[in-house]
């Protein structure tokens, strides 16, 4: 009994020490991000930023390259969504219905290709990339990107049609559709919130990038590129602005897909 | 005509059989039930005629058409699924109406028989509710009425009580009865329930591990089962079983190749004295079912199940001499 409180305790004061893991660093460039150019040098911090200001988020929106870099930036996350969807959304289906042989190693296949480093990867790929004169592109770029999301979306795809009973599926198919009709007209309409999930997960995914963006731009940078190849010469406002502008997109579409992410998780790892 | 003959259907799961080698044919506007203890290949079989599942080899036809590689939406049939399958974005309304929108019946057309099946399963007050919003039962009713709503000939009903609390089920068999006799189709109805099969159908079909045992009335099933297996699984309590030769000293000699004797629990008289014709039991338990008792005795080493007068009331440990009716005496292999 007082072991399982000590246990209970110390879970507690664990996940507590997590959370400010990584809410300290959010919080710190939040704050920064919002106050003047003297604030940012404040010691200790206010909670909230006093004088609350603009200043600093205009300033780096309104330096060069920045806003085109965000365009950009966009742009290779919505290519991803569209290319890994039509390729992964598929293979997730099958893995979901279909019993073929080499499922489970499949399965597999496609999470250990998480495994491998993407710093290795990035190098043989920007050789490739410059010898086919396709380096430095923002579809280029979102074709290393697609490879990075393809495991992602597979599986998750897959545990999201799998939520969708085969039952109504055939129920449909017995009330006179077709095996396409019954996914357009029931699977789809089911499996369209975990599907826009998967979606907003992969266009974090991209957006925050950096490894592979950073080795296959040069002139054409995405933001997180952008940013990383800046760090040395920006001066700390910009930091801390740009840090919070590559953060606010991931937090809020985290908030709409966090029970998705859960289930979606949970179901994956069975 | 929805006539449904099944030839030789053999569907394998792996090494193992799901239905091996079955042959039935299924009478136009019969209703077949299909019972049998749990994975004796039921689903597999209803899934079969449903187009649901490929099977490996023999033949289907429906209404005197071949079948077989025919996709669902082409076999003239409707279904009613154990978990129901009502789809959850639709409305009640919509569900109902899937099918025949699907057939590109005329909208006025659609709307009469949505109104008249839901009016027959009393769920015009939820038409336009989700199924979430609805109770098991009433979702089961859904069900029900979206199959009733189709102009098929075929009517396929996959366990569709067994998800029911027991008074539910018991009000709904009796409405099930009804209007699937109104209906019309020819229905295979999926069940491991025996009262149900007993009380539904015009025709049972006794299977076990993927094969048919027996296929006849009911009466004819409970009263003449075909094997020790039909005896046991059909009937509450199920079928007495006795060695035959101890039955030759009270006069009842069987007929050669015959080893076995059945018989049910209703068919023994029970005398408190000992009596000509009558097996000498010892009493282990009585219990009292109200409109009779129910005494578990021992004939010899044999265990055996009897129905007596509700007045009757012997103690545990004393003796009752067991009379087999004649003609209820079932010889079996
Ligand atoms: N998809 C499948 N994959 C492998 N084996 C299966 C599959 N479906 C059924 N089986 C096997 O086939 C046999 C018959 O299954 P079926 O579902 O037809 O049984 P059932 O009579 O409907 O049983 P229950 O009353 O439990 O529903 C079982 O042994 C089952 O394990
Ligand atoms: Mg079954």
């Amino acid at each position: 009994m007082k072991g399982l409180k000590l246990s209970r305790v110390l879970t507690y004061v664990g996940a507590v020490l997590m959370a400010l893991w990584i809410l300290v660093p959010i919080w710190l460039i939040a704050v920064s991000a919002f106050s003047t150019r003297q604030g940012i040098f404040d010691f200790p911090k206010a909670l909230l930023p006093n004088p609350f200001s603009a200043d600093t988020m205009s300033f780096f929106l309104g330096a060069t390259n920045v806003l085109p870099s965000a365009g950009r930036s966009v742009v290779v996350a919505i290519i991803t969504i569209v290319i890994s969807s039509v390729i992964g959304a598929p293979a997730g289906y099958a893995l979901a219905r279909f019993n073929f042989r080499g499922r489970d190693v499949f399965r597999l296949v496609i999470v250990s290709t998480r495994a491998f480093p993407i710093v290795i990867l990035s190098i043989p790929i920007a050789v490739a990339y410059i010898q086919l004169g396709i380096n430095d592109n923002v579809f280029s770029l979102a074709l290393m990107h697609c490879a990075l999301a393809l495991p992602f979306t597979v599986l998750v795809t897959s545990s999201v049609f799998a939520g969708v009973p085969r039952d109504l599926e055939e129920a449909a198919e017995t009330l006179g559709c077709s095996p396409l009709q019954a996914f357009m007209r029931v699977v789809l309409p089911l499996a369209l919130p975990g599907l826009a999930a998967a979606t907003l997960f992969t266009f974090v995914l991209s957006w925050n990038e950096v490894f592979a963006s950073v080795i296959l731009t040069s002139r054409n940078r995405t933001l997180p590129a952008l940013l990383v190849a800046q760090l040395d010469e920006s001066p700390l406002n910009y930091k801390y602005a740009g840090g919070f502008f590559l953060l606010a997109p991931s937090m809020v579409f985290m908030l709409f897909i966090r029970k998705y992410l859960f289930t979606l998780w949970g179901r994956v790892s069975r | 005509m929805a006539e449904i003959q099944l030839n030789h259907i053999i569907k394998s799961y792996g090494k193992a059989r799901a239905t091996n080698d079955v042959s039935l044919t299924i009478k136009d506007k019969e209703f077949m039930v299909l019972l049998g203890p749990s994975g004796c290949g039921k689903t597999t079989l209803l899934r079969a005629i449903a187009g649901l599942e490929a099977i490996d080899s023999g033949t289907v036809t429906i209404g005197g058409r071949d079948v077989t590689n025919v996709p669902p939406r082409f076999r003239d049939i409707a279904m009613v699924f154990q978990s129901y399958a009502v789809f959850p974005h639709l409305t009640v309304w919509d569900n109902i109406a899937f099918g025949l929108r699907m057939k590109k019946l005329p909208d006025t057309e659609v709307k009469k028989r949505v109104e008249m099946s839901a009016e027959m399963l009393r769920i015009t007050d939820y038409l336009q509710r989700f199924p979430a919003q609805l109770s098991g039962g009433q979702r089961q009713r859904v069900a029900v009425a979206r199959a009733l709503a189709m102009p098929s000939g075929v009517l396929l009903m996959g366990e569709p009580l067994s998800n029911l609390d027991a008074l539910l089920r018991l009000d709904m068999r009796a409405e099930l009865k009804k209007l699937l006799r109104d209906a019309g189709a020819t229905t295979v109805y999926v069940t491991h329930d025996q009262v149900e099969a007993l009380s539904l159908g015009d025709r049972i079909a006794v299977m076990k591990q993927g094969v048919i045992l027996q296929c006849d009335s009911p009466l004819r099933v409970y009263d003449h089962p075909v094997d020790k297996f039909v005896g046991g699984f059909i009937g509450n309590p199920p079928m007495n079983f006795l060695r035959a030769a101890g039955l030759a000293a009270i006069g009842l000699i069987a007929p050669p190749g015959y080893d076995l004797v059945g018989i049910r629990a209703e068919n023994l008289d029970s005398f408190t004295s000992p009596m000509s014709g009558a097996l000498e039991a010892s009493i282990l338990v009585v219990e009292p079912l109200g409109s009779h008792n129910l005494i578990t005795a021992k004939v010899g080493d044999e265990f055996i199940k009897v129905n007596t007068r509700a007045e009757l009331m012997p103690e545990p440990g004393s003796k009752l001499w067991l009379k087999p009716m004649p003609d209820k005496v079932r010889w079996l292999k």
